[in-house]
């Protein structure tokens, strides 16, 4: 190797980094800028129903996601916006789900917490918690049978550590040797009790109970995130089983977006101290200058694209029709 | 040659062996399916003609594996899931209502479940409580699953090739007490449609709808009837959902009298829900009230005189019967 190739290699491998770091940033601030969106549309009443923002958690599912390929598959949650736009979902088609118009990715027929696209490997968000443990899992049983190399993560918040079902795909995934991925996002708060009160024993100790690698990871480092997925979905993919991710995060809003009074449960210093100290966004944003991978003027001009996007994308999903009233009856039945 | 006959356990293997000979995407997962082919022995032999592999025992996690079962089979599987009691039913209603019958709606009709739930129903096994309930009217409740409940060696095989092949989440339930029971099954391949129904026999007088157990029950009153002049049809749903309504209400405009019969609890069940639509479809056709027989509303109890009182007999049907023939 000559001096002159390697030195192409590593301008090439470098170039390759930063675009990398630019694109994780450029994903986690889209997912803010939609989760904006979906606050101003719920509080103008043009959005029905319940809105879960993911604002705060975006470096979990930004991190894992950029190390899984496009037919890779994940399940979510009722909380997964950010899930689907870090799996390649488009906003366009997520806004207009929400707000249940015939464009949108179900039709309508899902709404916010049950955006599916077989397109991107997403199958599905779900509003029971810990309702996918067994799909992913099964998903992975299938890909191991058919032999197609995907891997499955199941994305959960803390609060469904609580349903027995995801012990015993645990198990079954570890005894099958199955190519999943659990990632716990450890929010802090069930709902609108501290997890401390709901879980007895560690995280980690349920995965160890039954010998599934596991790991923690600052959930507000997209980089620490996106290395250790990696790492444990390369090691998925060689057939070594199962892994157990504890991303530990915090929900910069409420439950939902109409719980607004949370002081019962946490304080607002806890809350402007995630914010101002943990921001994933910031704390990469920082990173990316200090790397000379960015300034502020690039990064700015990021977010302003994005919320181009996003405002297009509303646009397009306010101007979208409802579904023709025939369709209440379709798809019942494949 | 002689027609040839097979248990109904065996139509129930040979469905299963036919199915996953045709097509590899077919999986059987379960507690004791593999060496042990469940307790009732209906698997023997399939986990050695096909490995590990293909027949996969489970541990007793019930929600878990049926929720593998919904997830493997939207993503290319085609699982055979064996619940062993259909009273277990119970740790699986999350993973079926919740995800499995969803899935395709909720997504706008991007995925699909297509999987086979198999379990048993019925009681009369000195099993209790626990053991020995007919759960189909909580499945058939339930839009987007489908609910099949053979009563015949037969039926058995060609209803169960048909859930295998169908695109939706199908639960299969069998009739633990009629596993022995004998009759013709042809060796070719045949599939019998859900939604239509099937006259096991024809009469003029009075209509018996039964499903599964009850058919058996139904034919055996028929017979009595017979002999008291009293010709009664015989016609057997074979699928809750769909529901062969025309078949029914053709049937009972016939005859103008009918006895509706399920195993399962008849109060806001099965049996509820055919004579609503027989009332709904054959009102002004009716000489007499339509009749519902199913369990007794208890749990079934342990204790045998008790546990016989609980299930519908053909003596019980045949006085029914007769009574509303004003015999």
């Amino acid at each position: 190797m000559t001096t002159a190739t390697s030195k192409t290699e590593a301008s090439r491998d470098l170039a390759a980094e930063k675009e990398k770091w630019l694109r994780a940033h450029r994903q986690m601030v889209r997912i803010r800028l939609f989760e904006e969106q979906v606050n101003e549309l719920y509080t103008r009443a043009l959005m029905p129903g319940l809105a879960h923002l993911y604002s705060g958690e975006e470096a979990v599912a930004v991190g894992i996601c950029e190390a899984l390929n496009l037919d890779d598959y994940i399940t979510s949650t009722h909380r997964g916006h950010g899930h689907c736009l870090a799996k390649g979902a488009s906003p366009d088609r997520m806004f207009a789900e929400l707000l249940g118009k015939e464009a949108g990715y179900c039709r309508g027929k899902g709404g916010s917490m049950h955006i599916a696209d077989p397109a991107t490997g997403n199958l599905g968000a779900n509003a029971i918690v810990g309702g996918s443990v067994g799909i992913a899992t099964g998903a992975a049983l299938a890909a191991k049978r058919l032999e197609n190399g995907r891997v499955a993560v199941c994305f959960f918040g803390e609060g469904a550590l609580g349903q027995g079902s995801l012990y015993e795909v645990m198990n079954l995934a570890q005894l099958w040797k199955l190519p999943v991925i659990y990632v716990c996002e450890n929010n802090l708060y069930n709902e609108y009790t501290h997890y401390s009160e709901t879980t007895a024993g560690t995280i980690l100790g349920r995965a160890a109970a039954f010998g599934i690698e596991a790991e923690t990871a600052d959930g507000q480092d997209v980089r620490a995130v996106h290395e250790i997925a990696t790492r444990l979905v390369k090691r998925a993919r060689a057939g070594a089983g199962p892994a157990f991710l504890q991303a530990d995060t915090y929900r910069y809003s409420g439950h939902h977006v109409g719980d607004i009074n949370r002081e019962y449960y946490r304080s607002k210093q806890e809350e402007q101290h995630w914010k101002s100290e943990r921001d994933p966004i910031q704390l990469h944003g920082k990173w990316l200058v200090n790397q000379h991978y960015a300034d502020a003027a690039l990064l700015e001009g990021i977010a302003a694209e994005a919320r181009k996007e996003m405002e297009a994308a509303v646009k397009f999903a306010v101007e979208a029709g409802y579904p023709a009233e025939a369709q209440v009856s379709e798809d019942v039945y494949a | 040659m002689p027609e040839r006959e097979l248990t109904f356990a065996q139509a129930v293997r040979e469905a299963l062996a036919e199915e996953m000979r045709r097509d590899e995407r077919v999986c059987i997962f379960g507690e004791d399916v593999a060496e042990a082919g469940t307790p009732f022995k209906v698997l023997s032999g399939l986990v050695e003609e096909f490995g590990r592999e293909r027949v996969l025992d489970t541990p007793i996690s019930e929600a878990g594996f049926t929720g593998i079962g919904v997830g493997a089979a939207m993503t290319g599987l085609r699982p055979v899931v064996d619940i062993m009691f259909g009273d277990f039913l119970t740790l699986t209603m999350d993973q079926m209502v919740n995800q499995a019958a969803k899935a395709h709606y909720m997504s706008g009709g991007h995925w699909k479940v297509p999987m086979v739930l198999r379990t048993t129903l019925g009681a009369t096994r000195r099993s209790a409580a626990q053991h020995s309930q007919s759960l189909q009217a909580w499945f058939s409740h339930v839009p987007g699953l489908k609910v099949v409940l053979p009563s015949t060696p037969y039926d058995a095989k060609g209803l169960l090739k048909s859930a295998i092949r169908d695109e939706n989440p199908v639960v299969f339930f069998e009739d633990k007490m009629m596993y022995k029971l004998k009759g013709p099954v042809p060796e070719d391949d045949y599939t019998i449609p859900f939604g239509v129904a099937d006259v096991k026999r024809e009469g003029d007088d009075i209509s018996f709808v039964a499903t599964s157990s009850m058919v058996q029950v139904a034919l055996g009153a028929a017979l009595l009837l017979e002999k008291e002049g009293i010709s009664a049809e015989v016609i057997d749903p074979r699928t809750t959902w769909p529901l062969d309504e025309k078949s029914i209400i053709e049937s009972v405009k016939k005859t103008s009298r009918v006895i509706v019969m399920d195993e399962g609890y008849g109060r806001y069940g099965v049996a509820a829900e055919l004579a609503a639509v027989i009332a709904e479809g054959a009102f002004y056709d009716l000489d007499a009230p339509v009749k519902r027989m199913g369990a007794m509303h208890v749990p079934i109890p342990f204790s045998p005189p008790l546990e016989d009182l609980t299930v519908p007999t053909e003596r019980a049907v045949f006085e029914a019967a007769r009574k509303m023939c004003g015999k």
